[in-house]
């Protein structure tokens, strides 16, 4: 006989603002095989779970319901309470009164009669629920590191360090990512390649780190512990183990104009070629699509230069197959191409830019040297315009989010120009300056005080030509609210942070969930910032929302954490939800009949064969067998076996009958 | 399909050329426009500023009307007149106890499902399919477009991608042989009401417009307001004030252009009733 304590949780105000959880528990006590029902106001706190240990105590309870939030919320919490007070996990079941009760519905006798069902068919199912006990498997202590801008490289190296394997993949022929193009960084102005570079040497050195660059994640397999990730090695057309790094190749390369990635179009650079100076691996690759080679069939100029023969035209792109423990995405970020405001010019005057641009031109190793030149005829602007919010913060036809680094490297960008640019002047127009960090409101003082950069409040609502020069027209919101005609040499726009083009194809490939602009979302806003819905993927950096370098590295050093934690067992215990084949007594064995559709029906190929044998060995019966390792418990073989001798443990056919017939005996 | 026909106030006073070529290009479409019987005022300016339902009852009587006479298209050349109509239609569909209010006030059903027309969507959809045929001279010289305020606000509601930097009309003069200015003034302000209030305002205002436009060449601005036409075209005495200098750029409405590219003659196009003489290089 059933003995079952319910336990129904307010939730603060989220659920007994809507439902009346008094009754709940009132009826829900009354249902056959209950023992025991309450209501509290937090049934996760120390005295909630305590009243749920007690009760389990004192009543001899054999099942808990907990009528509360998603089980993905709280489920854990509950099982180990269950299982402290010694009740196996496996007989606690959670039913949603919070996200799919109270939160969708107004406070109506409806939403407590909906909330009653909702329990009893848990009551009813907890009936069935017989005690399970994890599954033990094995943790590969090697992950893999999506992306190889800083918050790739921190991740690395702090996984490295503790001592574990990391292969480092970047898409790009260069690791350093977005921050090996800036010029100077806030709220210090220490130089962005002084920092970073050393950094990617390190990772390049670190004998725990494997490094591929000009390479991507193909495909994603298994669960936490024990992924399979298909890597797709792009062919370089070089033998890095051969070449030198000499780089005479690039210098006679006959496709010369090809705008460089590195430096945002501002300068340009050959079919084969190494991104920029200071690049790791500082080994070249060939740009197929511009190469003259690949393109027309003729020229192999580099090869005959190449002094170690390291030219390779007929490699080919390799997949290799790895298995990894974890996995941390660091794919960052992009800068929204503002051409979709023709008001403000960009793409139609050569002087309007992007705020990544800028830092192209102001940065030392960028086209220009670090002088500030305007990219049409190279003449040093005297008056400069900076338009924070471009793109930022605008449903209408932007985005409705805040990319939150712009406010910051607008400072920075007025306050360069300043020291680089004596006598010019700089206009930034903002709509809210927001310096939330260290240092960070008294690096925009500076600007605005010692620098005396003139901060306009107010938009900017169109940017023209005329004479030569840029009329930018907009208005000053403070003070008389005047519109403000600024006739500048050149307009820089704080194009809006936005996911990387394929981000939205990875999270698919990888099963973590992403945002309606395709950053990645973490698993709890507060509580879980780094990890993902899937366990063992962890989140590091811009990929997740816009971020700067501090908060990047902050983040990928918790992720760097969350993998060694991971990797500090040397098993992990998982959910013993798998499928099971029915066994029986002999004669039968098992009704099982061996057709093996199981097994084509599953996506995880966990199903294979067994032999039933009698005691000399003699094969009587050949039946289905799953991988428990491997199952995940999606339940697709179940509806596929002609027998009904397959079935999940936790949510057998026959616990999910007694759910709907619950709510179908509804009288 | 019947395409009804709302002229407004201004298409039978002021500006009575922007009527007369307008229904001279989709006679020679071969397109009938049949104006609403009994229309009455939009609500203009005044109503909205001061008194909503009365806003909103003006506009959606014609609406009414319209759908009394089974159009399925309406066709309002005025950019003020397609505005209020147009949100009328908006508002009321967005709330539905407002619509019940007003249907009642009027004692007319609104099923408001008519698709309501600028003079540029009218072109584009009826027109301009058949101007390969129809034309017969070509307007080859530098325009400059003007869109006006009201033509493509609000985003919301028109939808419109390039509101800062429309397109829709420079297209359409391109269609006639005309090479349209890049242009960034498109959209500024014209000075609109103050047109009778204060009208040093439009002077500078639509003086810069002017201004602008001469300086890139342009020899005529094309226009598909009536407001926006009387305050470039009307007050060029302000203008002439406030930029100090004779400015002798004329102002055309688009369906006029169209009109000489079809070859009809400037009085039929309604040429004759500006302020500031039109002489244009039209070729045969």
């Amino acid at each position: 006989m059933s003995k079952i304590g319910v336990f129904i949780c307010h939730c603060g105000e989220n659920i007994s603002s809507t439902v009346d959880v008094v009754r709940v528990a009132e009826e829900t006590g009354k249902l056959e095989g209950v023992e025991f029902s309450t209501d509290y106001k937090y049934m996760c706190s120390d005295p909630g779970q305590t009243i749920i240990k007690q009760t389990i105590k004192e009543k001899g309870l054999t099942g808990v319901v907990v009528a509360a939030c998603s089980p993905r919320m709280h489920e854990p919490t509950f099982r180990k309470a269950c299982q402290e007070a010694g009740l196996n996990p496996y007989m606690c079941e959670m039913s949603n009164l919070r996200e799919h009760c109270s939160w969708v519905h107004d406070k109506s006798e409806a939403t407590t009669q909906k909330a009653i069902d909702l329990v009893r068919t848990l009551v009813e199912k907890v009936k069935l629920n017989k005690p399970l006990y994890p599954i033990k498997v094995p943790v590969t202590k090697t992950a893999l590191v999506l992306g190889g801008g800083i918050a790739g490289i921190q991740a690395s190296l702090d996984i490295a360090n503790a001592g574990h394997k990391v292969i480092l993949v970047e898409k790009d022929p260069s690791i350093g990512g977005h921050m090996s193009q800036l010029s100077e960084t806030f709220p210090t102005l220490d130089c962005s390649q002084c920092i970073l570079t050393p950094r990617m040497v390190e990772v390049a050195q670190h004998p725990n780190i494997t490094l591929w660059t000009y390479a991507e994640l193909e495909k994603l397999e298994g669960f936490i512990g024990n992924f399979k990730a298909t890597i797709r090695k792009k062919a370089k057309s070089i033998d890095e183990n051969i070449c030198n790094g000499c780089g005479h190749c690039t210098t006679k390369c006959p496709t010369k104009k090809i705008p460089s990635e590195f430096n945002t179009g501002l300068g340009t650079r050959t079919a084969i070629y190494v991104p920029f100076p200071q690049a790791v691996p500082n080994k070249p690759v060939i740009d197929k699509d511009n190469c003259t080679y690949y393109q027309k069939g003729k020229c192999k100029i580099c090869e005959k230069l190449c002094p170690t023969g390291a030219i390779r035209f007929d490699q080919q792109d390799e997949l290799v197959e790895l298995e990894v423990g974890a996995v941390v995405i660091a794919t960052g970020f992009n800068v929204m191409q503002p051409s979709g405001f023709p008001e403000y010019g960009y793409g139609k005057y050569k002087d309007v830019i992007t705020g990544l641009q800028f830092e192209r031109l102001a940065s030392a190793s960028g086209p220009t040297l670090g002088e500030i030149r305007r990219p049409s005829d190279g003449k040093i602007p005297e008056k400069i315009v900076f338009v924070a919010c471009a793109g930022s913060r605008d449903p209408a036809k932007g985005i409705p989010y805040c990319s939150k680094i712009c406010c910051m490297y607008t400072a920075k960008h007025a306050m360069l120009y300043q020291h680089k640019v004596h006598g010019g002047k700089s206009y930034i127009f903002y709509m809210d300056i927001r310096a939330a960090g260290k240092n960070y409101e008294e690096f925009v003082r500076r600007a605005i005080v010692d620098d005396e950069v003139n901060y306009i409040r107010g938009r900017v609502s169109k940017v023209y030509e005329e004479n030569g020069k840029l009329i930018v027209k907009g208005v000053d919101t403070l003070l008389n609210a005047k519109p403000v005609e600024i006739e500048a040499d050149m307009v820089v726009l704080a194009s809006a942070a936005v996911a990387n083009p394929g981000a939205e194809e990875l999270a698919q490939k990888m099963h973590v969930s992403y945002d309606s602009y395709n950053f990645f979302s973490e698993a709890h806003p507060k509580l879980k910032p780094v990890e993902t819905n899937t366990a063992g993927i962890f989140l590091a950096g811009a990929c997740q929302a816009p971020k700067d370098i501090p908060e990047t590295v902050s983040q990928a050093s918790g992720a760097a954490s969350k993998v060694i934690i991971l990797f500090s067992q040397n098993e992990l215990s998982r959910e013993p939800v798998v499928a099971v084949v029915n066994r029986s007594a002999p004669p039968v064995y098992s009704t099982c009949v061996g057709c093996f559709m199981c097994a084509s029906a599953c996506p995880y190929q966990a199903i294979g064969e067994e032999l039933i044998t009698d005691r000399k060995g003699n094969v009587i019966k050949r039946v289905a067998k799953v991988n428990p390792g491997l199952c995940q418990g999606c339940g697709t073989c179940v509806a596929f076996c002609r027998s009904k001798s397959i079935d999940i443990d936790g949510y057998s056919n026959e616990q999910m009958y007694s759910e709907v017939m619950a709510l179908l005996n509804n009288d | 399909m019947k395409i009804g026909f709302y002229p407004g106030c201004s298409l039978t006073g002021a500006s009575r050329e922007y009527n007369e070529s307008l229904l001279a290009i989709a006679k020679e479409a071969g397109i009938e426009l049949c104006e609403i019987t009994d229309w009455n005022c939009c609500g203009a300016t005044a109503a909205h500023n001061l008194n909503k339902e009365l806003s909103l009852s003006l506009p959606a009587r014609n609406l009414a009307l319209a759908e009394l006479e089974e159009m399925d298209e309406l066709v309002v050349p005025c950019a003020a007149c397609f505005n209020r109509l147009i949100m009328t239609q908006h508002e009321l569909d967005e709330n539905k106890e407002i619509k019940i209010q007003i249907e009642e006030k009027l004692q007319m059903p609104l099923n408001n499902r008519i698709k309501i027309l600028n003079v540029l969507q009218f072109i584009e959809q009826h027109i301009v399919s058949h101007l390969n045929t129809l034309i017969k001279k070509q307007l080859n010289f530098d325009v400059a477009c003007y869109y006006g305020c009201l033509l493509v606000r609000p985003q919301k509601v028109m939808k419109s991608e390039r509101f800062e930097d429309p397109m829709s009309m420079d297209v359409i003069m391109q269609k006639l042989g005309a090479n349209p200015i890049d242009w960034p003034f498109k959209t500024e302000c014209c000075g609109a009401g103050f047109s009778v209030s204060k009208p040093k305002i439009v002077g500078e205002l639509s003086g810069k417009i002017v201004r602008d436009a001469v300086n890139r060449g342009a020899k005529a601005i094309v226009v598909a307001c009536p407001m926006c036409h009387s305050n470039l075209d009307m007050r060029r005495p302000a203008i002439e004030a406030y930029l100090d200098m004779k400015v002798d750029i004329p102002v055309i409405y688009i369906t006029q252009a169209i009109a000489l590219a079809l070859g009809l003659t400037p009085r039929q196009a309604g040429i004759n009733r500006h302020f500031v003489p039109v002489n244009l290089p039209v070729n045969s």
